[in-house]
């Protein structure tokens, strides 16, 4: 097992590295590519009447008049020791990790998501809670009543979960408990460490909008998982047995029902930690997802390949967790 | 055996008439030498299993009786779909479907199960009637050790602690034949080899000394000489316990190995009953006859060919009017007025203890098997 | 299985012994399949599943090679090898003559007319979005072939030939039972009018009476085609029943190859003697007549680190100290009857000095390279005698 996680980190370091060289190259590498020369790239950065001077040294600064391998080592370099910009008349020191340096807000990319990510990760990890326990609650009691009223009534509404789009469960949930007919709501972002009860009841509106679309899909892949599992051999084998119903559901059906969520959920969380973009936009929360936004609108590069880089990180993070969870469970990865 | 035509099946009291007419039954010659008249321990009465689908009803058990004595062990024979395994879920209560539509009684030593209390029902579920199935590796689950599940088989059914149940377990892993059962314990089904995986499957069934085992295509999956080690293992394990064995099978050559009864089944119903050496030197059934005819036999001089039954097993929605086999049979036109296509024919008594469901008469039938069918075989 | 065939085969020695001895169809040398086994992320080689080691036979025109053994065997690998739909790793595959080992796909192709392959899975393998005619008609397509008379008559001929209605052209093969789609691969595998015809199991996943109705067909097809079959199967009973000449497998390797008749009344290989013994027979006078019985014991080893010397001295009850440390040859005993064992039964023991037997205790390792969890594998004994 040891042996396997050590293997298994290795693999993630790597991969991480080949995802960075890969986003590296679509950024810097492409729009080249495409005949976009390095002084157009670099005026960008600079005013509307772009003076050849300032260009020649944001070419400089940004060293796009390196070869690709150079600059390329430069941003890895800077993401583990930090790196200096120095820009008109204000040097700007980039600690480490440097995701780059924003010269369009004269920021730095990393003090940002710093200051951004406790909002997105409150907002995905209080939807996953709430996905998770009514998503896979509703699955199992829909698969064992199969047919019932129950049964049609949840899979009802979680088709609807899965169609309707996140903006319109969010807008709607705002216009009823918030601007137009109840106002319970006044929505804005509290921090954690401030006031967790306000926290946590600020946060209760784009939690349920997000976790609604996530518990519909939970909901169906849980019930899919779960009829297929109780028509297994072993199943059959356990109540032969003469194990109580309960017990054969549990310990036997369950266990191998949600071992497949696993992968799925690692999935959804990573992409959700790396900036739930339309939930923040709907509810006007300054996380990372409105980040990118703000990133891609003012084609702002290091900012889209800093939060680029960052959801690669968390995928990997959590595929490897994913996996050894389910070397964990499943003793025939283990040994494989 | 009984004379049990479906009339009398509805019995009210099946195991009194089982026990009075088990003692007429001089023909019960138990494995185990059990005494003759021994009290029937399964006394199956009018079985039906139906299905509600979306296609119709589908009949897979209509109408099957039989009766098994402690020791002994009864073969039932059939191709697929012909409702041997849906039997023998029946027997167990493992028809969990709200879909599945069960009557008629089985008694389990005096005791009825149809229309018993559930929960009784499961707690006989794996102490006085055990189960083995085809396929070990599903059958098995993949995420507990081959020790754990035949622990908790054995908790299940007995106020244990884990060290006296782990003990047990050893013990029965060992009783069938698995080499460091101490150390085995703790492996997972799929470090198992197939025919190792069955004998755990085996270990867990017998855990809790079931009076009835009853084997599903337990050989099926596996290598012919894994095959003739299971096999053995069943017979001396039954010939220690003394249980009453139910053997499921397609395989002519493994029943003929191992049961003492064998009840032949076609489209639901059964076809042909008797003591194996009933069925095998005297057939009564022209399916039976087919069934030997298409079986290459290694024990017999070379035939250049082999009589196969011509057509395939019909579709249990539609099953045939009248006798279900005679799209099937060369027969069929035999018996008069095309009685074949429009009466379903009951079980017959032939000979003592053995029966079979078919129009033509007995002089007809033996003339047909002595003249047209044994030479060929 | 016809009878003059059969004379035939039966009237001449071995392969290439004299000159009455027709071109074998097709001449197997030596031919090895290692399946590699990498690990870790650089996926260094760490060994092979030898799952098929040297085999070497013929098959002549007009007979059927019956290929027998346990799971795990090699007997599929060896169809897929000789049919090419597997690389060799070793060894030469010769067809008419003609090498045809490591002929390119491209090469192969006009090959492809001539040799043919039946597989067991009548649910698998047809392509359920296709209806039959389709089906029937891939090889043409394929090959590039107009028949006379157009494709769909050809087609319904053939499906005529293996006893399905040809009005059935337009249905798709889930409207047909489990016999009747073997038919169609059967029809399928026929349309070129192939010269060989292998088939990998084709009657075990069928019911009993479907079964023989099956068997009698490519018996029936032999005779009309004068095709050459290999027929692959794990059932004994049915291996004799449609072979002329049998050959058993045992870990990779052939152990014995003999006429049908030679090898069911007088085995040589004890692994032959074994696996006919537990063949359970539909006589129940016969019902616990253990004596007869030869139980192995233990499973078949792993085939990626076999036994030393004889891959069966694990598990034979004759092994001795020779078994362990040289691989018996394939060699031919009597006439036409080949097998490698130091020890055959029914003919002289070719290692008579060699007495001091390896026999091994329960529970105790053998000595052979273990494979892990090896549970009971290099212990043998008979079944105590009557």
């Amino acid at each position: 097992m040891a042996a396997y996680i050590i293997r298994r980190v290795f693999a993630a370091v790597l991969l991480l590295l080949v995802v960075s060289a890969v986003t590296f190259a679509i950024f810097y590498l492409l729009p080249r590519a495409a005949g976009q020369s390095i002084q157009s790239m670099a005026a960008q950065y600079v005013g509307k009447s772009p003076d050849p001077d300032v260009i020649k040294a944001v070419i400089k600064n940004l060293g796009l008049d390196q070869p690709i391998y150079e600059q390329y080592w430069h941003f890895i370099k800077g993401l583990v020791a930090g790196a200096n910009y120095s820009f008109g008349p204000d040097p700007a020191h980039c600690s480490a990790p440097c995701f780059g340096y924003s010269f369009k807000t004269h920021t730095a990319v990393w003090p940002q998501i710093q200051q951004r990510a406790p909002i997105t990760f409150s907002l995905a990890i209080g939807a996953a809670v709430i996905w998770l326990i009514t998503g896979i609650s509703t699955g199992i009691l829909s698969a064992l009543k199969r047919g019932s009223i129950w049964d049609r009534l949840a899979m009802g509404i979680s088709l609807m979960g899965v169609s309707l789009p996140m903006f319109f469960t969010g807008l709607a949930l705002l216009a009823l408990f918030s601007f137009n007919w109840l106002h319970i709501w006044n929505v804005h972002y509290v921090s954690f460490v401030d006031n967790p009860a306000q926290w946590a009841w600020n946060l209760i509106l784009p939690w349920v909008s997000l976790a609604f679309l996530y518990s519909a899909l939970y909901a169906r892949l849980t019930r899919a998982g779960m009829l297929e599992t109780m028509g297994e051999d072993y199943i059959r084998t356990a109540r032969a047995k003469g194990l109580v119903e309960r017990k054969v559901i549990v310990k036997h059906g369950l266990r191998s029902a949600l071992t497949p969520l696993i992968t799925i959920f690692g999935m959804d969380f990573a992409l959700l930690l790396g900036g739930a973009v339309i939930t923040e936009s709907v509810f006007s929360f300054q996380g990372l997802g409105a980040y990118a936004i703000q990133g891609v609108t003012d084609n702002d590069l290091p900012i889209v390949m800093g939060v680029t880089l960052l959801t690669a990180f968390f995928i990997v993070v959590c595929n490897l967790l994913v996996d050894l969870v389910y070397a964990a469970i499943d003793p025939r990865v283990r040994l494989s | 055996m009984s004379d049990d035509t479906h009339k009398d099946a509805a019995t009210k009291d099946a195991s009194a008439a089982a026990k009075d007419t088990a003692a007429k039954d001089s023909a019960g010659k138990g494995a185990a030498g059990k005494a003759e008249g021994a009290r029937e321990f399964l006394s199956v009465r009018d079985l039906r299993i139906h299905f509600d689908t979306d296609d119709g009803l589908v009949k897979s058990v209509d109408g099957v009786s039989f009766d098994l004595k402690a020791g002994q062990t009864l073969g039932i024979v059939g191709e697929s779909g012909s409702g041997k395994s849906v039997t023998s879920l029946g027997i167990m209560g493992l028809h969990t479907s709200d879909r599945a539509r069960i009557s008629g009684e089985i008694w389990l030593d005096g005791e009825e199960l149809i229309g018993a209390d559930k929960q009784r029902v499961r707690e006989l579920r794996g102490q006085k009637m055990a189960m083995i199935f085809q396929d070990p590796l599903s059958a098995l689950h993949p995420y507990y050790t081959v020790g754990a599940q035949i622990v908790e088989a054995y908790r299940v059914h007995n106020k244990a602690d884990k060290k006296t149940a782990r003990k047990r377990a050893v013990e029965m892993l060992d009783r069938v034949g698995i080499p460091e059962p101490a150390r085995r314990f703790n492996d997972f089904p799929h470090q198992f080899s197939g025919g190792m995986r069955q004998r755990a499957m085996i270990a867990m069934a017998l855990v809790n000394n079931p009076q009835l085992l009853i084997a599903d295509e337990p050989t099926t999956a596996l290598d012919v000489t894994v095959q003739a080690q299971i096999l053995d293992l069943i017979r001396d394990l039954q010939k220690e316990f003394g249980s009453a064995v139910v053997m499921i099978t397609h395989d002519l050559g493994v029943v003929a190995e191992i049961a003492d009864r064998l009840l032949v089944m076609y489209a639901g119903r059964c076809i042909e009953r008797g003591t194996s050496e009933q069925v095998f030197e005297h057939p009564q059934h022209p399916y039976t006859w087919g069934l030997l005819g298409s079986m290459p036999r290694i024990d017999r001089e070379q035939t250049d060919r082999l009589v196969p039954v011509k057509g395939a097993p019909p579709s249990l929605i539609n099953v045939p009017s009248g006798c279900a086999f005679h799209p099937r049979c060369p027969y069929a036109d035999v018996p008069p007025d095309n009685v074949t296509r429009t009466e379903r024919p009951e079980l017959r008594e032939t000979t003592g203890g053995h029966f079979s469901a078919c129009h033509m008469t007995r002089e007809q039938r033996e003339k047909i098997w002595t003249e047209e069918i044994a030479p060929k075989l | 299985m016809s009878e003059p065939t059969k004379q035939a085969t039966n009237a001449g020695p071995a392969a290439g012994a004299a000159g009455t001895e027709p071109e074998p169809l097709l001449r197997v040398t030596d031919l090895a399949k290692h399946f590699p086994i990498t690990k870790g992320i650089l996926k260094r080689r760490v060994g092979a599943v030898q799952a098929v080691d040297g085999l070497s036979f013929d098959v002549r025109p007009g007979e059927t090679l019956g290929v027998v053994g346990e799971s795990g065997c090699g007997k599929s690998t060896m169809g897929r090898l000789v049919t090419r739909l597997l690389e060799p790793t070793g060894g030469k595959v010769e067809f008419e003559g003609r090498d045809i080992t490591h002929l390119s796909a491209g090469r192969m192709r006009p090959m492809r007319r001539d040799v043919q392959m039946i597989f067991q899975d009548p649910f698998g393998s047809l392509n359920p979005r296709h209806t039959v005619g389709g089906i029937v008609a891939t090889p043409f397509r394929l090959q590039g072939v107009t028949p006379d008379g157009g494709v769909k008559k050809e087609v319904q001929r053939l499906l005529e030939l293996v006893g399905l209605n040809p009005e059935h052209y337009n249905r798709y093969p889930h409207e047909f039972s489990g016999g009747q789609r073997q038919r169609i691969g059967i029809a399928r595998a026929l349309a070129l009018k192939p010269k060989l015809v292998v088939a990998d199991e084709p009657v075990s996943a069928l019911d009993v009476s479907i079964q023989a109705q099956v068997v009698n067909l490519l018996d029936d097809l032999q005779d009309e085609l004068g095709l050459t079959y290999v027929i692959i199967a794990h059932d004994l009973s049915v291996i004799r029943h449609v072979s002329d000449r049998i050959a058993v497998m045992y870990l990779g390797k052939i152990v014995e190859l003999a006429d049908r008749d030679a090898l069911y009344s007088s085995p040589m290989h004890p692994y032959t003697k074994a696996l006919l013994s537990a063949v359970p027979v539909p006589d129940p006078k016969r019902r616990g007549a253990k004596s007869e019985r030869i139980l192995l014991k233990g499973d078949v080893p792993s085939p990626i680190s076999p036994p030393s010397g004889c891959r069966f001295h694990t598990r034979c009850w004759k092994a001795t100290d020779v078994c362990a440390t040289k691989e018996p040859p394939l060699l031919e005993i009597a006439p036409g009857h080949r097998t490698a064992c130091h020890h055959p039964e029914n003919a002289p023991d070719q290692q008579p000095q060699d007495t001091e037997k390896v026999l091994v205790t329960p529970g105790k390792p053998a000595p052979v390279p273990a494979q892990k969890k090896g549970g009971d594998e290099g212990t043998q004994e008979q079944k105590p005698a009557k």
